[in-house]
Formats: C-alpha cells, sequence, structure tokens
C-alpha cells in the first residue's frame, strides 16, 4: 500500500509537472545543492524500470546533495514536455531514457544553450554526440556473449540447446539471441529448437513441454529471461528431468530477479546474465568528477552470475525486486 | 452407430458437431504426421511422483485456464449477447490477489491457500460486479463495458503487488499448478472436471439455464414471464467472475509466479473463439457449456499441433487463425443450412414423409 | 386450367423436412380481380405466397404469369417479373423520407437525383389518394398510411400481381377503408390482388373470389358472393356447422352476487392513466376501443408490465402492490402479451420449456421442475390444447402462430391462475383455434377463473364477455353489460355517439 501511495503521489507530481510546464520552485535555492531532473519510463513498466527508479532516487537523493526532479512517461511527447520543463525551470543537470530514439535534437539544443549538461542512461537516442556529456547503457549483445561465453566454458560433450526468446524484435531479444545464433552458425551448438515465447513464462513451458513430448534430447536451456527460464523449468520438473549444479540440463536465464539468482544460489539454475538497471552512481560520479568519461558511450559493466559462484550478498546487491 | 450418425447429421450439424469434428480431423491428422503424437508415457517428476506425460497430457492440461474461462464466458454470451474481453486482464488481477495474501503470511499453509483462493475469487467477483452491472443496470454493450477493465486491468494487477514478478512457492502451490503427490493425472485437469461438474448441478438444482436462455433470446418475454433479467445477466457476469478466479489461479500455481504483464494474455480473443467453436451463438440464447469446453480442447491441440510441427510460435497466431476462420465458417448458419438440406435430401431417399400441414 | 389467368401457379408441392407443406395446389388469379386466400393457420397460405414471392424454391409444379412459365428464385426474381409484396410486419425504414423508402435499392444509377424522386413520389402518392407527402418521414405517418406507401411502392415497381400478406392486422376501421379504396382502385387499374387475412367480414367486403387452402391442399375455389360466411368457416376448419354456432349461448351469467377477485382504484402507470377497475371471480370481462386507446397499456398496469406510478389494488379483499411481473403471478394473475413475437413466445426453446417457464419463475431459481415433470405437463398441455408439433421438444419459433399461442396459454394455464389476462390471443390465428381458445375461457370461467379478454373483434367480444370496458382516447368511457352488449352499442360508445 505504501508503494502504491508513493507511486501515486510520484504520478501526480509528474502529472502537474506536465501540466504546470513544471511550476513548482524548489524550496531554498543553497549553492550547495545540484537539481538533477530525471526524465524516464514509469515504474510500472518493468520490475527492471522499478529497480532503475528506486536507484535513482537513492543516489540522487538530498543526503548526497542532489535536488532531485522527476518526470515519468512512455509516451515520447510528454517526456519531451517534461524535458522542457525541466530546462524553463533551470535545473543543472538533465538526465534522460527516452521512449523513443527519435525527436530530441531541439529540446536538447535548448538545454545546451541554457548551460545545462544532459546525460543519456539506459537507452541511446539519435542525436549528436555533442548535445550531452556522456550515454551510460548497457550493451545486449555483450550479455548474450557473456552468457555464451560462460556456457562455453563449461567444456559439455555436445551442446543441445533449446533456445527461448524474448518478444522478437525488442533490444533484449536481439542482443541475447545474437551471440547464441553465432554458435548455432558455427556448429559447435546444436539448436533443437528456438522459438519465441513472448517474455511469457506460461509460453516457455509449453514450449519446452514440446520437445520432452517429442523426446529430443536436450541438455541446455537458453532462456531469454528470468520468466521463462522458470517456465522451462516447470515443464522439467513435471518430466522429471533433473536441472542446475549436476542435473541433466543446464538452464539459464536472465535479468537477476531475486528470486532467479536465489534458484542459483540453490542449485537449480545453472547461470544467470544481469541487465543492470543501476546507473545512477556512474551519472553521479561523472557529475560530481570523481571520475571522468573515457568515450561518449559508457557501457554499464554487466556481470553473469554462475551457480556454483554466487553468494548471498551477490543476491543483496544485485538482485531485482524481492 | 446408425443412431448416433442420425443424430448428429440427421438435422443437420448439431450444436457439438463441429467441435468433435475438429478434434477427431486433428487427432486423425496428427496420427499420419506422428503415429507416436498420441502417446502417454507414465515416468517420475522431479518430486519423485508417479505422472503420466505425452501431448495428450500437454493439451488437456495446458487448455484447463481457457477451458474454465470458457465455461464463464459462454453463460455470459448466453445471456446478455455479448462477451467479456478483460478476463484476462481480471485473471491477472485476482492471481495478483490469489500472490499478495499468499506472500503476506508467515508460512503458506492449506488454510492460507484456501484463503487466498477466496480473496481472488472475492477480488474477481468485485470487478465482474462492476462489469456486470454496466452491462445489466446500464444496458451497455458488455464488449465496451469490458473494454474499460481491459484496458487497465493489468496496471490494477501491477498496484496490487508493486513488483514485476512476485513468487511463492510451497508444496501446496506445486500440487494445484502440477501434480498431487499419488494422482498421476495433472492437477488443472482435475479442477476442469470439478468445475464443470459443479456447472452441471447448478443447471440441475437450479433453473438458471433455462432462465438464462429466455433472457438471451426474447429478454421482454422474459420479463414479462417474471424473470429479473438484470438479476440473471448479473450473475452470469459472477458466475464469470469466479471462473476467472479459478484460471489466474492456475496461471499463478502451474510456475508459481505472478507476471501480470504475461499471465493469460489473450486469453479473452481464445475463450470466445472457445465458446464459438462449441457451436454457442455468440448473439446469446441457447448455449451448451460442453461445447465451450470442447472448442477451449479443439484450440489447445491445434497449438500443441503446432509447436510438435516446430512452426515459429510468431506463426503459430496465423495458422490458428486460418484453422479457425475455416471452423466458425463451417458453424456458419450458412453452410449448417446448407449442409442440413443435403443430408435431408440423402435421407429422403429411404424414408417416405407423412403430409402435414405446415404454414 | 383456366384460359384467362393472369397469375397461374399449378400443381405446387413443397416439401419442408418432416411435413408435406403443399401437394398439388392450383390457384389462378384473374386481371383487375381481389382474391382472397384463405386457410387456417398450417394450411400452406404462407408457403404458397413464399414460393410466388421467391423466398422459398416449389419442388414440383409450374407457375405460369400471363401464359408464359417463369422461374421465380428470388424475391429480386418475383420484382422483376412484376410480383410484388405487401406484409403484414412493416418493411420499410421508419427513420427515413416517404419517397426515400418508395425509391430505396431501385436506383439505377449510383447518384440520387433527390429532388426529381419526390416529385416522382408524389405523383404516386396522389395518383392514389394516398395521404402522405414524399418529404414526411414515414414514422411520422400512421400505419395504414404507412402500409399504403409500401402499397405505393409496390405499384411503381410497375407490378401485375400484388400481394397483400395479412395488411390490415394492425390497422383500424377507418384506415382499413382507406386501404381496400386503394384495393378497389388498383383493381380497377387491372392489378390482381391476392388478399391473405383473418378477418372475414373484410374477405366479404373487398374481394372477388376467393381460394381455400386446407392441410396444404387445395380446398376449392369459389366466388365470393355465391359463399356464405359460415360455409367458408365450415371450408376452412372442416368442421360441421352446428359447432359453430353452439358458442355463445352462454352470454348472460348473473355474476352480480359473485365476489370480487380484483379490485383497482386510480391505477396507472407510465403508459396507462389512472383508472379504475374490478373483476370477480370467474367473471370473463374484456377491455375494447380502437387501436391506441389504452386497452393494452390498462392491462399491462394491471400485470405491472410498465411502471406502476400509482393507484391502490385490492386482491381478494387485501391491499397488495403490483409493481413488477413477478408480484402478479404470485397473486395468481396469469398475463398473455399482445406481441405473441416479442412478449410471448422464447421462440428458440422447446415448446416444453416454453410450457413451463411461469411455473418455473414462480416457484424460483432453486426448486427446478424435473425434467419428467416437464415433459408430463408438456404432453399433458399439447394434448388438451390439441397444439400440432413435432414433438414437445421442437423450437417454438417452427410452430405456426395459432399453436404458439396455445403454447402460451398453456404456460399460464399451468401456473393455475386465479385471473388470466388475454390481450388479442386470438390476432393473426386461424379460425379453428379461436373457436378453441374463445371455448378454453369460458370454460375457465365456470371453474372459477377470472378473465380479462380483449380483442379487436367485437363479435368475439360479444361471444365470451358478460362485460365490456370501452376505452377511447386513453379512458374509460363506458361500462356494458347484459342487453347493453351488442355490436351497435358497443360502436355507439367506443364513437362516442352516446356514452
Amino acid at each position: 500500500m505504501k508503494k502504491f501511495g508513493a507511486l501515486l503521489l510520484v504520478g501526480v507530481l509528474a502529472f502537474s509537472c506536465l501540466l504546470g510546464g513544471c511550476g513548482a520552485k524548489t524550496g531554498g535555492k543553497s549553492s550547495g545543492t545540484i537539481k538533477v531532473g530525471v526524465v524516464n519510463n514509469p515504474p510500472s513498466e518493468s520490475g527492471y524500470r522499478e529497480a532503475n527508479v528506486k536507484d535513482m532516487e537513492a543516489v540522487f537523493s538530498a543526503e548526497n546533495g542532489y535536488d532531485l526532479k522527476t518526470a515519468y512517461s512512455l509516451k515520447n511527447d510528454e517526456q519531451l514536455q517534461a524535458a522542457q520543463g525541466f530546462i524553463t525551470e533551470g535545473v543543472d543537470y538533465l538526465l534522460i531514457s527516452a521512449a523513443e530514439t527519435t525527436g530530441w535534437d531541439e529540446v536538447l539544443k535548448k538545454a545546451q544553450e541554457a548551460g545545462i549538461k544532459v546525460y543519456l542512461f539506459d537507452r541511446m537516442i539519435d542525436v549528436d554526440e555533442n548535445l550531452y556529456e556522456a550515454a551510460v547503457v548497457s550493451d545486449m549483445a555483450k550479455e548474450g556473449e557473456t552468457a555464451v561465453n560462460w556456457l562455453l566454458s563449461q567444456n559439455l560433450a555436445e551442446y543441445n540447446v533449446i533456445h527461448i526468446q524474448g518478444a522478437m524484435g525488442s533490444d533484449a531479444q536481439i542482443g541475447r539471441t545474437g551471440a547464441l545464433d553465432e554458435q548455432f552458425a558455427a556448429g559447435t551448438m546444436n539448436k533443437v529448437v528456438q522459438q519465441t515465447a513472448t517474455w511469457d513464462e506460461a509460453e516457455a513451458k509449453k514450449i519446452v513441454e514440446s520437445v520432452i513430448n517429442s523426446g529430443e534430447d536436450f541438455n541446455v536451456i537458453y532462456a531469454e529471461n528470468d520468466g521463462m527460464a522458470k517456465g522451462a523449468v516447470a515443464a522439467l520438473d513435471e518430466a522429471g528431468i533433473t536441472h542446475g549444479v549436476d542435473g541433466q540440463v543446464i538452464v539459464m536465464g536472465f535479468d537477476c530477479n531475486k528470486w532467479a539468482l536465489r534458484e542459483l544460489l540453490a542449485g537449480a539454475w545453472n547461470y544467470d546474465g544481469q541487465c543492470s538497471p543501476f546507473q545512477a552512481q556512474i551519472i553521479s560520479d561523472l557529475i560530481k568528477g570523481n571520475t571522468t568519461a573515457s568515450s561518449k558511450k559508457i557501457i554499464n559493466e554487466e556481470k553473469g552470475f554462475d551457480a556454483k559462484t554466487i553468494t548471498q550478498s551477490d543476491i543483496d546487491t544485485y538482485g531485482l525486486g524481492e | 452407430m446408425k443412431n448416433a450418425f442420425k443424430r448428429i447429421f440427421g438435422t443437420g450439424l448439431g450444436q457439438l458437431t463441429i467441435p468433435i469434428i475438429s478434434i477427431l480431423l486433428l487427432v486423425v491428422f496428427n496420427l499420419i504426421r506422428d503415429p507416436s503424437f498420441f502417446s502417454i508415457g507414465i515416468m517420475h517428476n522431479n518430486d519423485g511422483n508417479i505422472v503420466l506425460a505425452g501431448n495428450l497430457i500437454s493439451i488437456i492440461n495446458g487448455a484447463s485456464e481457457l477451458a474454465v474461462l470458457a465455461m464463464g464466458m459462454t453463460l455470459v454470451t448466453a445471456a446478455c449477447g455479448g462477451q467479456d474481453i478483460s478476463v484476462g486482464a481480471a485473471a491477472a488481477i485476482a492471481g495478483s490477489a490469489f500472490v499478495k495474501v499468499l506472500k503476506s503470511a508467515p508460512a503458506i499453509n492449506g488454510g492460507i491457500v484456501v484463503l487466498a483462493f477466496f480473496s481472488a475469487c472475492l477480488v474477481a467477483v468485485i470487478f465482474a460486479s462492476f462489469n456486470g452491472t454496466l452491462v445489466a443496470v446500464f444496458k451497455i454493450q458488455p464488449m465496451i463495458a469490458t473494454l474499460i477493465l481491459y484496458t487497465c486491468g493489468r496496471s490494477i494487477a501491477y498496484w496490487i503487488n508493486g513488483g514485476a514478478t512476485p513468487t511463492v512457492s510451497s508444496p501446496i502451490i506445486t500440487g494445484i499448478g502440477s501434480f498431487i503427490p499419488g494422482i498421476p493425472v495433472p492437477t488443472p485437469v482435475i479442477i476442469v472436471l470439478v468445475m464443470a461438474v459443479l456447472f452441471k448441478l447448478l443447471f440441475h438444482f437450479t433453473s438458471l439455464e433455462l432462465f438464462t436462455q429466455s433472457v438471451g433470446i426474447n429478454g421482454s418475454a422474459a420479463r414479462l414471464n417474471g424473470i429479473n433479467s438484470t438479476f440473471i445477466k448479473l450473475l452470469s457476469f459472477i458466475i464469470l467472475g469466479v471462473c476467472v478466479a479459478v484460471a489466474g489461479c492456475i496461471g499463478v500455481s502451474r510456475l508459481g509466479l505472478i507476471n501480470h504483464e504475461t499471465l493469460l494474455l489473450d486469453v479473452e480473443m481464445d475463450a470466445i473463439l472457445a465458446v464459438a467453436i462449441g457451436g454457442n451463438n455468440l448473439g446469446g440464447g441457447k448455449f451448451k457449456i460442453g461445447g465451450s469446453i470442447l472448442g477451449a480442447y479443439v484450440i489447445q491441440m491445434l497449438t500443441i499441433t503446432l509447436y510438435a510441427m516446430k512452426v515459429s510460435s510468431t506463426d503459430v497466431k496465423a495458422y490458428k487463425a486460418i484453422v479457425i476462420i475455416l471452423l466458425v465458417v463451417i458453424g456458419s448458419p450458412v453452410v449448417k443450412a446448407k449442409f442440413g438440406k443435403f443430408m435431408g435430401n440423402v435421407m429422403k431417399k429411404n424414408k417416405k414423409v407423412p403430409v402435414k400441414g405446415a404454414e | 386450367m383456366q384460359e384467362n389467368c393472369l397469375l397461374q401457379m399449378h400443381h405446387i408441392d413443397k416439401t419442408f423436412p418432416g411435413v408435406k407443406a403443399l401437394s398439388g395446389v392450383d390457384f389462378c388469379l384473374r386481371k383487375g380481380e381481389i382474391h382472397a386466400l384463405m386457410g387456417e393457420n398450417g394450411a400452406g397460405k404462407s408457403t404458397l405466397i413464399k414460393i410466388l414471392t421467391g423466398v422459398y424454391q416449389m419442388d414440383g409444379g409450374e407457375i405460369r404469369l400471363e401464359g408464359q412459365p417463369v422461374v421465380i428464385k428470388s424475391p429480386q426474381d418475383a420484382g422483376n417479373n412484376g410480383i410484388s409484396t405487401v406484409y403484414q410486419e412493416i418493411t420499410l425504414c421508419p427513420n427515413i423520407t416517404v419517397a426515400e423508402n418508395m425509391f430505396i435499392g431501385r436506383d439505377s444509377s449510383f447518384f440520387v437525383k433527390k429532388k426529381e424522386r419526390e416529385k416522382r413520389a408524389d405523383e404516386i402518392l396522389t395518383k392514389l389518394g394516398i395521404p402522405a407527402r414524399s418529404t414526411m418521414q414515414l414514422g411520422s405517418c400512421s400505419l395504414a398510411v404507412q402500409q399504403m406507401v409500401a402499397i405505393a411502392r409496390a405499384v411503381d415497381m410497375k407490378c401485375k400481381v400484388l400481394i397483400l400478406d395479412e395488411p390490415t392486422s394492425s390497422l383500424d376501421d377507418k384506415e382499413v377503408n382507406m386501404l381496400f379504396d386503394l384495393m378497389r382502385d388498383l383493381k380497377s387499374k387491372g392489378v390482381g390482388i391476392i388478399f391473405v387475412t383473418h378477418f372475414l367480414e373484410q374477405v366479404y367486403e373487398v374481394s372477388d373470389r376467393i381460394t381455400v387452402l386446407r392441410n396444404g391442399e387445395l380446398v376449392g375455389e369459389y366466388l365470393t358472393q355465391e359463399l356464405p360466411q359460415v360455409e367458408l368457416v365450415s371450408k376452412m376448419i372442416g368442421k360441421e356447422l352446428e359447432e359453430l354456432s353452439s358458442l355463445g349461448e352462454t352470454e348472460e351469467t348473473g355474476d352480480e352476487e359473485k365476489e370480487d377477485f380484483y379490485v383497482a382504484k386510480g391505477l396507472s402507470s407510465s403508459d396507462a392513466l389512472a383508472f379504475d377497475f374490478n373483476i370477480k371471480k370467474g367473471e370473463v370481462n374484456g377491455f375494447t376501443g380502437l387501436l391506441g386507446s389504452g386497452r393494452s397499456e390498462s392491462v399491462r398496469a394491471i400485470f405491472g408490465a410498465d411502471k406502476v406510478t400509482g393507484g391502490n389494488v385490492k386482491i381478494k379483499g387485501k391491499n397488495v402492490k403490483i409493481t413488477k411481473p413477478i408480484d402478479a403471478m404470485k397473486h395468481g394473475i396469469g398475463y398473455l402479451a399482445e406481441d405473441r413475437k416479442r412478449d410471448g413466445i422464447i421462440a428458440e426453446l422447446s415448446v416444453r420449456e416454453n410450457i413451463i417457464l411461469a411455473l418455473q419463475v414462480m416457484n424460483g431459481m432453486f426448486k427446478p421442475i424435473s425434467r419428467s415433470e416437464a415433459e408430463t405437463f408438456a404432453d399433458e398441455y399439447i394434448k388438451v390444447l390439441n397444439i400440432k408439433t413435432a414433438s414437445r421438444e421442437t423450437p417454438v419459433g417452427s410452430l405456426s402462430g395459432g399453436n404458439q399461442q396455445k403454447v402460451i396459454l398453456a404456460r399460464w394455464l399451468l401456473t393455475h391462475p386465479d385471473y388470466l389476462i388475454l390481450d388479442e390471443p386470438t390476432r393473426g390465428i386461424d379460425v379453428g383455434t379461436k373457436l378453441e381458445i374463445q371455448k378454453l375461457v369460458l370454460k375457465l370461467a365456470e371453474e372459477g377463473v377470472s378473465v380479462t379478454f380483449i380483442s379487436s373483434e367485437v363479435e368475439e367480444m360479444l361471444r365470451t364477455c358478460s362485460r365490456l370496458i370501452v376505452m377511447r382516447d386513453r379512458h374509460i368511457v363506458g361500462e356494458l353489460k347484459g342487453k347493453e352488449l351488442t355490436q351497435t352499442q358497443v360502436m355507439k360508445t367506443i364513437a362516442g355517439g352516446d356514452a
């Protein structure tokens, strides 16, 4: 209920910002605080976004010397208006995770004229590099590579892979599929089936069930998110096929939900690839000058967790949700 | 045998002909494609229980939520002459409520699960009553009325738990969603059976069936015969609400997790289709729950067949659409009438018709 | 085979699954003649008409138009051959203008020439003496005028054969006369008119010749003036004459001492003005008046069919509140509604389900009538009321009108009502069934059931009712009983000459 209340508050705040061009005055304009405007997607979008929003709020807190303003929307034009509002209001920094990659030129130019520094996080925008300081993003293709390299390092005699894809065409699907497709093409791994379950757990279960029913051999399940991996495991359980550490089938997932990492810790799964929503600290460090950007595009380093090495503190630190 | 043949074909296409023929066609097709398609294996699952497995079990098991929803949808269709398109979203809400109660308990035991289920029912019935009131009292088209919940239902489901995919794990939940130790048949299949029996009992011990059909066929006449049609329509939605809660809880229990975005996604269209394939008139009136259940199995059998053929799941929808268009066209009044005429001519050859007055 | 036939149908056969609807029927329509097609419900009139208009295909036989064989496979074919039909229910669109209705679906060019159309429509309307203008909305015209517009549309389609299927059933006397004038006018222009109706008087008033069908077979063709009315009836129903005349002897019974079953003071509803009304135990009374006089609205108020807005109701001396049908039913009142299709039958349900419906509602949802019990009830009433149906499981919608009406009667009889309201129970049904229903009413009254009876046919009401309440312009304007119960007296009261 508390969360709901907070959400509502944030929503109302964002909405009033949109309507009033963010006329809200910041109380004491002490020179010590850094004013940051964040334009983001709403936390209800996904567990990832929820963690992302929380991370932003935690890092850009008053204790850390920030004055944080936020605006959440799934729509690009509403995001643009919100950014415009922040510029008018005179923030020091503008942080953007855009709903769409286009349409931002003008707003970013205005920000530049007003001397506001722009950081992009999570998602890239199609604009001239000079218009922003840096972009802190995930590299989905790299997530795939990390996972596939881990899989290769298991040195199995043969790789018979059930590949369960996310919604076709999404960034995460394209990135996470790429590395595996290379292996299929090279012949180092054998594709038993490659199907999209469009992020749907139940669908993933059906896909694995149909492979089991057909009697084909497989020893790896590569699911492009945790939910689908869970669906796949449910099918294995019902068919009496062991999985995880020392099991017949290697189970791989992505996103590092806390519950998924706990499966790893219990040895029921083998691998979970991170898709880090934690860009706030990197940006904060850049703002405060603790670090300098080596290039415009900063790849947020993402881990892959192995069931054999994961610890409870990993779960506490990197796990999403509860 | 001859009698059975006559019963099905004699008076044109009976209500259950289409789903039965579809199932037979799919069975034959699969047997030709892969004779071992329907083989049922007995194996131990990871909890050490002896369970049945195979495509047939996957089909019957996988269609459970759809079958339960189709039962409720049939009733709403019959009484209101329209469909509830919010069942998927409502199931996500019910499932979220189910998980919410389970997670707020210190430990999951039988009592908590029952409490959670009743909470899910309560929540689903509240939302169903909202839909029902719009339809029965304010006379809004069912599809329009339920569009509201269809749009916002999954956001409401998100608010309930506040997280993307909360999980619950307990042997009881596994028992509901998968297998109860000692029983080799998947529990969802048993739940469908129980629901079907409950419906049968409901129709046996009440006159709901007669009243619902009367309201659906001729609301004005039903009212003048003392039937409270507002109540009957509302009741149909409430019963659907219970079905929604059951389906939502099965869905959640299968994996021990609620993903409000994907739980029973797009199930409403399949449920409506199941009702249609079952030979029920989508404009209301006469209905057969059994037809809708068969319809649900037809849809699931189709899906599993396509999976077994390794058709890409993005293409599955297109293939499904083609088959369903065929089924619905075959079941249309026009084709039925033509077929009935044809069969009538065939029958006439060996039977003399008595001369009698007709208007 | 007559030589001078405009339209000749020869040896027409038609079979539906399970029933032979027509067998070897001949029919001949001459130029400039009004030819009544008569028969009980189920005699085959509608089937014959539908074959002629291309709705059904005949199984055997031949149709000749002006001597030439024609094949009619669809209503379009019929139209192209100059055969037009005006049905009982108006099939035009009420929310567009008269002119648009007259030309709808017949424009050869895509672009509408509105003015031209209206001019042409007005010409036809004037020529036929129809009191409507082309620019009026059809819905704003009276039913009779709407019917006439439908005829005008048919006439303009250069029709040689005009079929009027029960055109008068929703018209009042004045409107009927207007329609007849139009028919005579068309006749003089050489159009052959087939006139289907249940009103015997009208047949004698306007037709030249009568063809009678019974059970799908031709009984004969007669000149109207040579066939006495009683004989016509006996030919239609195939019954002996004395049976017909035996009715109506129960007219005057002394109801004065009997106690009131139902008394209403100042009863009003959303559709009915406040009125007083009472009925005694075992009494048969009736509401009469022209269409729209408020007779149906009044009985609907008694049953709680419309929103009751005021009044005081006593049943057996006790104050009761009746605001919705179920209240009335619980107090032993049954109501057979005026519009059988809309308010009576549940078409797709079986005869059995239709019969038990009202009783089941009174029993409540949790006391279902068992299947075997329902079957017993259904079989009993199918037998008692002589309902013609293939089986008790036949959908009631496939029965003929008279038999549908009997099913609804059975439905109410099964509830063992103390008081039965019958609103137009005999409309649109055949003579035989009409008599059966009248007899039934009298029998019920003998058994102590009170009956309120409404019929457009005054004669029928005089035969059955011992008291008539006359309405005009939504007010009760008179009450007739005993010696006052004569046709002229009723007419006078309705007309307001002597109220």
